[in-house]
């Protein structure tokens, strides 16, 4: 269990995590999702003891961070933003570093072997870390954090710069993870959360502005109130028509165009679903609707929210 | 401790830095001996062992020159920083490693000493002749460890406290170069206090004892504290970085 208080880490005047409580428990996937320096990496860089607060405290399973940082550091598993890799060492040789430093007690072949297949790093174990590709530096970052089995498992911005493939395989790898660890991510990619995490904690400029359930985030975001649709017909009457209706609280002009069709950019009130009445309007005035599709909320879009539907909270 | 002691030891041997450590040492050090004994036809090596001292200002650097700074700048060091080891243990293991170095250094570094026992002419009245003073060269061997220990320490702490490499390697001879030109310099300062304090600071003039054959024991406390005090501060580099 992690238990954060009162966080608060400040580099000069600028406070890059202001003031955040939270407490993780044991089994759970959490995600942080915040834009870049939100703060994400150097909560992750407190809680694993390799920067020190300003003011609060971290304590991991009871031990305190500043005060028993050897005991804390031994339950986590850590992957820094940037792998932190000796590229003249083969995989093998850095992994069983690793498990040296870590000071672990298993059958070392045994152990290492595990990890390797678990991250899918065995069939390069015998290559020098130097020239392995960007997506198995990161697999090799993984199966560091991995080595010894650590209760908690940190991993600061996972799938940054893997192609989609390889972020698909490290999705469902930390998944996996997460039956027998503790896993904390961050990540800038909302679907990436929603994907893996149980938990989603949103921090933007140092503060945490949502903490909650995946499926209760989902719901309050996932309501979809924009829509791009195309629509044959003369532009100007549509709009105008579309406007009166009940509901639309904006319609705009998409650049796109096909023949005489164009794309709408229509936006309606919350709590109303205006498709339904969207058709049936159009139809009516027999104006062809050519496609409709919802448009998705941008990491801004969501902050905006978020912070409006709290109300006072920021 | 160990672990890291290990690693560093086998990038040593595994990449280049190691094997020219070693063969710039030796060579050095083999010119050294030459042009102070056999060149002059004399089996003193006093001289040899005072001149080892400036050999080891520009070597001893280039070893310690990437301990941290190289951590630093690849961020490897964060795996070290987040590892369920102290920060006094990962300052011990890179102390470790240099030492190390130093001492297969020192060691291979005997083979030159052969050449003065069988060239020695022992029919011979003239004290240069003679083959030298077997416990005279331990005691300069010894010496030489513990100083260059308190370089390596020295080098560490510099190396603690920057990412580029070649600015620690600069950094470092320039502070050892102080540190010896203190001590030669000190005599002739007329001023009693200055003279003491600056004594303090004079890592050359504890070491001249040595080369007399003399076995000094505030000169081992000395070294020993030096390179103390300096691993202590690397540690403290590591702790007060966390706080910026």
């Amino acid at each position: 269990m992690i238990e954060i208080k009162n966080l608060v880490k400040r580099f000069g005047n600028h406070f890059a995590v202001d003031d955040i409580s939270f407490t993780i428990d044991d089994g759970e996937i959490v995600g942080f999702l915040g834009p870049n320096g939100a703060g994400k990496s150097t909560t992750m860089n407190m809680i694993t003891g390799y920067l020190s607060s300003t003011s609060g405290s971290v304590s991991v399973d009871g031990y305190d961070i500043f005060e028993s940082p050897v005991e804390a550091k031994r339950l986590i598993g850590f992957l820094p933003e940037q792998p932190p890799l000796y590229i003249d060492m083969t995989v093998w040789e850095y992994l069983s570093f690793v498990y040296d430093l870590k000071g672990c007690d298993f059958n070392k072949q045994k152990h290492l072997t595990e990890v390797c297949e678990l991250v899918k790093v065995l069939d390069v174990k015998n290559r020098l870390i130097r020239n392995l590709s960007k997506g198995y530096k990161q697999r090799v970052g993984i199966a560091s954090a991995l080595v010894g089995n650590p209760k908690i498992i940190i991993l600061d911005e996972p799938t940054v710069g893997l192609d989609p493939k390889q972020i698909i395989d490290i999705r469902s790898l930390i998944r996996n993870l997460g039956k027998k660890h503790t896993v904390i991510l961050s990540t800038h990619i909302m679907q990436e959360v929603q994907a893996v995490c149980e938990r989603i904690i949103v921090i933007n400029q140092g503060k945490i502005i949502a903490d909650e359930k995946t499926a209760s985030f989902n719901n309050a975001i996932n309501q979809n109130t924009r829509y791009r649709v195309k629509i044959a017909g003369p532009s100007k009457e549509i709009m105008r028509h579309i406007r009166s209706l009940v509901g639309i609280v904006s319609c705009e002009l998409h650049g796109e165009r096909e023949g005489d069709a164009f794309s709408y950019d229509i936006e309606s009130a919350q709590n109303i679903d205006i498709r339904k009445s969207l058709f049936r309007a159009l139809a009516d005035k027999g104006w062809p609707m050519l496609g409709m599709e919802p448009i998705g909320m941008e990491l801004e879009d969501i902050f905006l929210k978020l912070i409006n539907t709290k109300g006072g909270k920021k | 401790m160990i672990a890291i002691f290990k690693r560093e030891m086998r990038a040593y041997f595994t990449t280049s830095t190691g094997y020219i450590f070693l063969s710039v040492a030796l060579a050095l050090s083999g010119i050294v001996l030459g042009l102070t004994t056999l060149l002059v036809k004399s089996s003193d090596t006093g001289m040899y062992f005072s001149l080892m001292l400036f050999v080891f200002m520009i070597i001893l650097p280039v070893l310690t020159m990437k301990t941290f700074s190289e951590e630093r700048r690849t961020k490897t060091e964060q795996l070290l920083l987040t590892a369920p080891i102290s920060t006094t243990q990962m300052v011990l293991g890179k102390f470790l490693s240099c030492f190390c170095m130093l001492l297969i250094m020192l060691a291979i570094n005997c083979i030159n000493f052969i050449p003065l026992f069988t060239y020695a002419d022992t029919t011979s009245s003239a004290v240069t002749s003679m083959p030298p003073n077997v416990a005279m060269i331990i005691g300069n061997l010894l010496a030489v460890m513990l100083v260059g220990m308190s370089f390596i320490a020295i080098g560490i702490f510099i190396s603690s406290l920057t990412e580029n490499q070649f600015a620690a390697v600069v950094i470092t001879i320039g502070v050892l170069l102080v540190f010896l030109l203190i001590g030669i310099f000190n005599g002739m300062i007329e001023n009693n206090v200055i003279r003491t304090i600056l004594g303090w600071l004079s890592i050359y003039s504890r070491y001249t004892n040595f080369t007399y054959a003399v076995f000094d024991i505030d000169a081992l406390i000395y070294y020993m504290s030096i390179t103390g005090v300096f691993l202590f501060l690397s540690v403290r580099v590591f702790e007060s970085r966390k706080y910026n």
